[in-house]
Formats: C-alpha cells, structure tokens, sequence
C-alpha cells in the first residue's frame, strides 16, 4: 500500500530535481528545492510507515521546518543582495 | 471494520501519489515560471493533503496521528508563504511573465 506512494513521491522527487537541475531562472531552482523539500518530508512520513517506524514523523516535521526557513533565506538574499548585515543600522530594512 | 479502513487508505495514498505526479509532471511541462508556482502548489495542497490523510486513517488514534496533524498544519501554513515569497520575489525582481507578451495593452484586472 505505501509501495505505491512511495513510488510516486520518487517521481515526484525526480521531476522536482530534473527541474532544479535545468530550471532557466534562479527563481526556478528555488521553487524546484521548495518542492523537493515538501516531497522530502512526505517521503520520510510514507517510508517511516513503510518500514514500520512511527520515528521517522519527527524528522518529517523538522525537515519541513528546515525547508521553509531554507526557501526563505534564499529568496531573501536574491531580492535584497544581502541577509541584512545586523552589524550596520539594523533598523532600515527596505529594499535597496 | 478493517477492511473498509485499509481500503479507503489504499485509495487515499494511490490519488494522493496520484496527484503528485500530476504537479511534477505540470511542474516540467509548464511554459513558464509564474504557471510552474501553480503546479507545484497541486503537490502541496492535492498531494500532500490525501497522502497525509491516507496515513492517518492507517495510524487511528493515536500518537502518529497527531504528528501527521502537525505535519499537515506545516505544510498548510509554510506552502502558500513560500510560494508568495517565491513569486513576489522574482516578480520584484523583474522575472517578466508570458502573459505579458501576448496582449500589448496592461489588461484590466
């Protein structure tokens, strides 16, 4: 039963890097990571099912977390230049 | 009683897997970044959503379900943010859009 969603979500994964890997624009290989990340954490869930291992959920849950602050960061620096130094005036935060 | 439940999973995680093959397929074959957002959201939402529940109909009540209630409430709340931030950053920073090559005046929203 989870054989088959776990076959997908490897196709799924694969599309997601064939698109990371070929994507024209930055943007795209953000959004493809993105969507590799959410695809990772259905995989651990579905294998952790898979192989009997309830365990495998919490590594679900802080990859997601993981994926979300990675996504965030990178999109952040493309559209700012920078992570925003704290060191200088750390108050003006628009965009330059 | 059983029976019906594995069933139902069976079915759940079959359109679930379904669905994400549907949003990589429509994230590979779409012409364009800003159309590529929307199939990867059908991963997030269709996807994600009937696997999620698939497992926690196998899971009944206990300690796992909760963790996939959590995890459906990540990706509930983290998807849309990231996809905003995705589109409003290349929007921001000039990723033109096919839309805007076909009809020459701005379109009326």
């Amino acid at each position: 039963m989870f054989e088959i969603a776990t076959i997908a979500l490897l196709l799924t994964m694969a599309g997601a890097l064939y698109r990371a890997l070929v994507g024209p624009t930055l943007f795209d290989r953000a959004q493809a990571a993105n969507a590799a990340g959410t695809v990772a954490v259905l995989l651990i869930s579905v294998y952790g099912f898979l192989t009997g291992r309830p365990e495998f959920l919490d590594l679900a849950i802080v990859y997601g977390l993981l994926n979300i602050v990675g996504t965030i960061a990178v999109l952040k620096y493309f559209r700012y230049g920078d992570l925003g130094d704290p060191g200088e005036d750390a108050g003006r935060g628009e965009a330059r | 009683m059983h029976a019906v439940i594995d069933a139902l999973s069976w079915l759940l995680l079959a359109a679930g897997g379904l669905f994400c093959v549907i949003g990589a397929l429509g994230l590979l074959r779409m012409p364009d970044f800003y159309t590529r957002l929307h199939a990867a959201s059908v991963i997030e939402t269709l996807g994600a959503g009937l696997l999620l529940l698939g497992m926690m109909l196998q899971a009944g009540l206990t300690l796992v379900t909760v963790k996939l209630v959590f995890i459906a409430l990540l990706i509930f709340f983290t998807s849309p943010t990231a996809t905003h931030a995705l589109a409003r950053a290349a929007r921001l920073r000039g990723l033109g859009s096919i839309a805007r090559d076909e009809d020459a005046p701005p379109s009326k929203p």
